[in-house]
């Protein structure tokens, strides 16, 4: 049987990564920085998932873009590739630890100690002189694995997020139509029956976790190298709070609905912010009450109109 | 000596501002399981129009005191305007869907009215000081205070224990806790739980512009205000204890007295003080110090 | 007929192009806070100022050397992006900015300088920087298209350890109240190393540092209060500038010890009689009130307070200054080039090392290889006068001694005892 998500899945990004050279400069970075913010609420859809939803994933966005320009910075390594690397091996052994911790609360307690953590690590950034505390430093990326890259490297860059994002969410959904990704299914519906059905409920929540902290490294990693500046505000709750909009914007339903969620909020935002100056805030938050009164879950529902046996 | 006594005080005028704000937010949540994130707008809103009443009736060359009415008129006209505005016009509409799609919808509305504001008050600061000039200073030890923090403290005792007596002594504030309890039960019961969100979530409103009201003779009034109060105030909320007013206060408590201790003795983690406090009351007990039992579900 | 007509129509066409050539207007891109926190004290002052500038560049009512309309004779025409939101969105703005306009004057934020910087390198954009503060710009890196009008904000603490001095040779004691953040910590950092250079010995009572917005500081007060230091050094602004004061002063810190408010003069007609005497008050750079009494400060002064009826504050000084420079550089620019609409290439050369007159004086651009601007400044003392805030016993300091030398870095130049070249 064909899986339909895997085949729009390739298309797209086949279709996206030919027209690299001819798209203008502007929409080259937009993309980008829906793309690299798209992992980050990819993970955050597998959270839900899990039936938990996390206000601190800014603390893995945070650290796999610091981790990302540290390497940049004290071992003078410019390659995008092991920048990259650095960024998702911090989010993932990060997450590993205090997995231990999170795995036990649910619902708001996990909301609030998630973010409780983000903001001590922005506290923690900011108290840094060294590492520029509110004013954050800059990044320069000079090679891919090697090979350089310098000129076009928005463009390079384009093609390594669009791969990255292609590759993390097929391997997203053939996790979630995995064992592992049913049982998380069911831990939302019912997290004592999966106990008494022999499942580790807390390894997998940890696991979870995990996979879900890598993917925002790997989020905040791709950012840090598209923008070329870094600041604790990545980890401040503002962040963490626009990734669950955009989560809950495009529905849970599908791992190709957090690119399009987060390209249309990338989109009202610069729209609002160009046309409305004046009341950009305004405009958002009525654009976000329109979408989740007519398209309640997410916008992913209006994609699947048709109608199912329930 | 002398330090250890300020840090209490300053830690007591602290707790109070931060108990207004919880109460608010503690009560809707318990009873409408809404982390209301607009609480902030609603705080600042009360700030701006009691800066603005106030402003109105010196300008009108009124007594001085009653700018202390203004400041009760104006939480009073923010809380019966906007409360059933935001309860009855938005959010009932969104009643049986996910917490977090309804933490959105007030996400939302904080932006709009972020906005709204800006565009009746202007971007600059507004600041009426005869409030908190009146009454002059008194002083414990060799510093001197306000008295106006005297005022602070006296209005989140007051409306601690108003809502207190009325949630624990009066037939409405039963059916309040029984709705905070279960609310389909009570539903069962015979109460009207629709009446008793739009009565909780106006009396939340309330008490946001009450802190906001309360807190504008003190600073100056400006653009964002609201935004800072909102992490300060959930902090406090899940730290006491999510609907519960007695573990408001004393997260309240202990917040201001760990804050205030920080600023004297060690200013450079004053920053973390309120995140390191919510981590580890939430290490300690995960639901926070006070919570209602919880029957499970199997 | 016809062809006289015709003949009529193309000479017309003619004359309208060639006039349009002349005329084709510049656009100028301006990015600052037009919401958030910041909009009060910085943003709208630095709005106001650049909409009443431009409005008399462009009906030529500047008086010499700036009467030529617009830049050279080409009309402006300003966009206006608000600086609100995190870096990530102020870069994304300014990609899209730089593609509708010729250039780009903007940014309080010394986090958004700092990003902005090489996203202007890469699009080689022109682009003013005219409020942000951080030395780092040009200490860490050198640009060819970034320009910054007016002096870091080590000359702020450096200019108020010297005040300080010049008040009270023999102070024993200091203390501090700043935002924690970069700018909050910069300025005391700065402020501390300079007078421990100034005063080897000098006692630092306690550094507070309140969370940025964070309004109460009743504890912080307290903390002031008991440590009974000689001078408390602030560089508070907006809200929390306001608030301090206003919770301060009825507690008699102004009167236990001498509060040094380095952006105090944003808030002095806001605040006015709240500011206790014996305050020392700055501009950043002789702004405002401590302006030379020039044609030009004079024209600027009239244009701003008719127009708005408010008094222009030191946001607006800079961004008259970064109109200015950057108008000093394309006529400059322009002659060399034979009097045509010089090249993006020609303007920049031609801003290097500029030193051209502002509202608030000379400007010199002689740091960061030609980049950055150094001016002198000046301190005052806050004093009520029938009413009214006044700033009295104005010290100036000249640029040479409150900005450090081309080459060496802010912090190594305090440290080594502010050694010139």
């Amino acid at each position: 049987m064909k899986d339909r998500t895997l085949i729009v899945l390739a298309a797209a990004s086949v279709v996206m990564a030919a027209s690299i050279p001819l798209t203008p400069q502007w929409l080259v970075f937009l993309i980008t920085l829906a793309l690299a913010k798209g992992l980050v609420v990819l993970g955050l859809v597998l959270l839900m998932r899990t039936g938990l939803v996390s206000f601190g994933q800014g603390l893995y966005y945070c650290l796999g873009a610091y981790a990302a320009a540290l390497v940049e910075q004290s071992f003078h390594v410019n390659d995008a590739a092991l920048m990259l690397a650095a960024a998702v091996v911090a989010a993932a052994a990060v997450a590993a630890v205090l997995g231990f911790l999170l795995a036990a609360y649910r619902g708001i307690f996990f909301a609030m100690l998630s973010m409780a953590l983000s903001m001590i690590l922005f506290g923690l950034l900011v108290k840094s002189a060294a590492l520029g505390s509110t004013d954050g430093f800059n990044i320069a990326t000079h090679s891919l694995a090697g090979a350089k890259i310098e000129g076009s490297a928005g463009r390079v860059l384009l093609g390594v997020t669009i791969v990255s994002f292609a590759a993390a969410a097929a391997g997203l959904h053939r996790y979630l139509n995995s064992h592992l990704g049913r049982l998380s299914a069911a831990i939302r519906d019912n997290e004592l029956r999966v106990e008494y059905l022999g499942a580790s409920v807390r390894n997998v929540v940890h696991l979870n976790y995990v996979i879900a902290a890598a993917l925002g490294g790997l989020g905040g990693g791709l950012t840090a190298l598209a923008v070329g500046h870094i600041d604790p505000d990545m980890a401040y709750w503002t962040t963490s709070g626009e990734f669950v909009f955009v989560a809950v914007l495009s529905g849970t339903g599908n791992v190709l609905a957090p690119f399009a969620g987060s390209a249309l909020y990338e989109a009202i935002r610069t729209l609002a912010n160009q046309y409305a100056p004046n009341v950009w805030q305004m405009t958002l938050g009525a654009a976000m009450l329109a979408i989740i009164m007519f398209a309640p879950d997410g916008l992913w529902s209006l994609f699947r109109r048709r109608a199912r046996a329930s | 000596m002398s330090d250890l006594l300020a840090v209490v005080v300053d830690g007591i005028i602290y707790s109070s501002w931060l108990f207004i704000m919880a109460a608010g937010l503690t009560l809707i949540y318990g009873v409408m399981k809404i982390l209301n994130i607009a609480h902030g707008s609603l705080y600042a809103l009360g700030a701006y129009l009691s800066a603005t009443l106030v402003g109105l009736w010196v300008a009108g060359g009124h007594a001085p005191y009653g700018s202390y009415a203004m400041l009760a008129l104006s939480a009073l006209l923010v809380g019966v305007v906007m409360g059933p505005l935001l309860e009855r016009g938005l959010l009932r509409l969104m009643y049986g869907r996910d917490e977090v799609v309804l933490l959105l919808v007030t996400y939302a509305v904080f932006l709009i009215l972020e906005d709204a504001i800006k565009l009746v008050w202007g971007v600059d600061s507004l600041y009426v000081a005869q409030p908190y000039d009146l009454p002059g200073n008194f002083t414990i030890g060799d510093l001197s205070y306000p008295v106006y923090n005297l005022v602070l403290i006296g209005t989140a005792v007051v409306a601690g224990l108003a809502l207190a007596w009325a949630l624990n002594r009066t037939h409405h504030g039963k059916m309040l806790l029984a709705v905070i309890h279960d609310s389909e039960v009570s539903r069962a019961l015979g109460i009207n739980v629709g009446r008793v969100y739009l009565v909780t979530f106006t009396i939340g409103t309330m008490l946001a512009a009450v802190g906001g009201a309360v807190t504008a003779p003190t600073l100056a009034v400006s653009a964002g205000m609201g935004v800072e109060v909102i992490v300060l105030s959930f902090a406090v909320v899940v730290i006491g204890g999510l609907g519960s007013l007695g573990g408001a206060a004393l997260g309240a408590l202990i917040v201001g007295l760990v804050r205030s201790a920080a600023v004297h003795y060690w200013p450079t983690v004053e920053l973390f003080s309120v995140y390191s406090v919510m981590a580890m009351v939430l290490i300690a007990r995960p639901k926070g110090l006070f919570t209602p039992p919880e029957a499970r579900r199997i | 007929m016809k062809r006289i007509v015709q003949w009529a129509a193309f000479s017309l066409l003619a004359a309208c192009c060639g006039l349009a050539a002349a005329q084709q207007p510049l656009k100028i891109g301006i990015v600052t806070f037009l919401s958030g926190p910041a909009a009060g004290p910085f943003g709208v002052p630095a709005r106001n100022s650049a909409e009443v500038v431009v409005e008399g560049l462009n009906a030529g009512r500047l008086p010499a050397p700036y009467a030529t309309k617009g830049f050279g004779g080409a009309p402006l025409e300003i966009t206006f992006v608000d600086e609100a939101g995190p870096t990530t969105k102020q870069v994304a703005d300014f990609r899209n900015l730089a593609q509708r306009v010729d250039l780009v004057i903007g940014y309080v934020s010394s986090g958004n300088c700092l990003a902005v910087a090489p996203v202007a390198e890469e699009l080689k954009k022109l682009t003013v920087f005219f409020d942000c503060g951080t030395p780092r710009i040009f200490e860490d890196a050198t640009y060819k298209y970034v320009f910054r009008t007016h002096a870091t904000a080590t000359m702020d603490s450096v200019g108020a350890a010297l005040y300080v001095m010049d008040r009270d040779p023999k102070v024993k004691s200091i203390a501090g109240v700043n935002q924690n953040y970069a700018w909050g910590q910069d300025s005391w950092n700065d402020f501390e190393a300079a007078m421990k250079v100034l005063k080897p010995g000098v006692e630092v009572k306690t550094s507070q540092m309140p969370k940025l917005f964070a309004g109460q500081f009743g504890a912080e007060i307290s903390t002031l209060l008991s440590s009974n230091a000689e001078f408390i050094h602030s560089s508070f602004w907006g809200g929390d500038l306001e608030a301090f004061v206003l919770q301060a002063a009825p507690r008699d810190l102004f009167k236990k010890s001498t509060v040094i408010l380095t952006t105090g003069e944003t808030a002095m007609f806001k605040l006015a009689d709240k500011i206790p005497d014996g305050t020392i008050m700055g501009a950043r750079g002789t702004h405002g009130v401590l302006a030379p009494q020039t044609e030009l400060n004079k024209w600027f002064r009239a244009a701003y307070e008719d127009r708005y009826q408010l008094s222009p504050v030191y946001p607006s000084y800079h961004m008259v200054q970064a109109i200015l420079g950057t108008k000093a550089a394309y006529e400059k620019a322009q002659a060399a080039n034979g009097g045509k609409p010089p090249s993006q290439d020609q303007i920049i050369a031609a801003f290097e090392n500029l030193t051209y007159e502002s509202p608030s004086g000379n400007v010199q651009m002689s740091l960061g290889k030609g980049h950055q601007a150094v001016q002198g400044t000046a301190y005052g003392t806050s004093k009520l006068v029938q009413g009214k805030l006044t700033i009295t016993d104005v010290k100036y300091y000249p640029a040479e001694k409150v900005n450090p030398p081309d080459g060496m870095k802010s912090e190594d130049w305090i440290k080594s005892g502010f050694k010139a070249k």
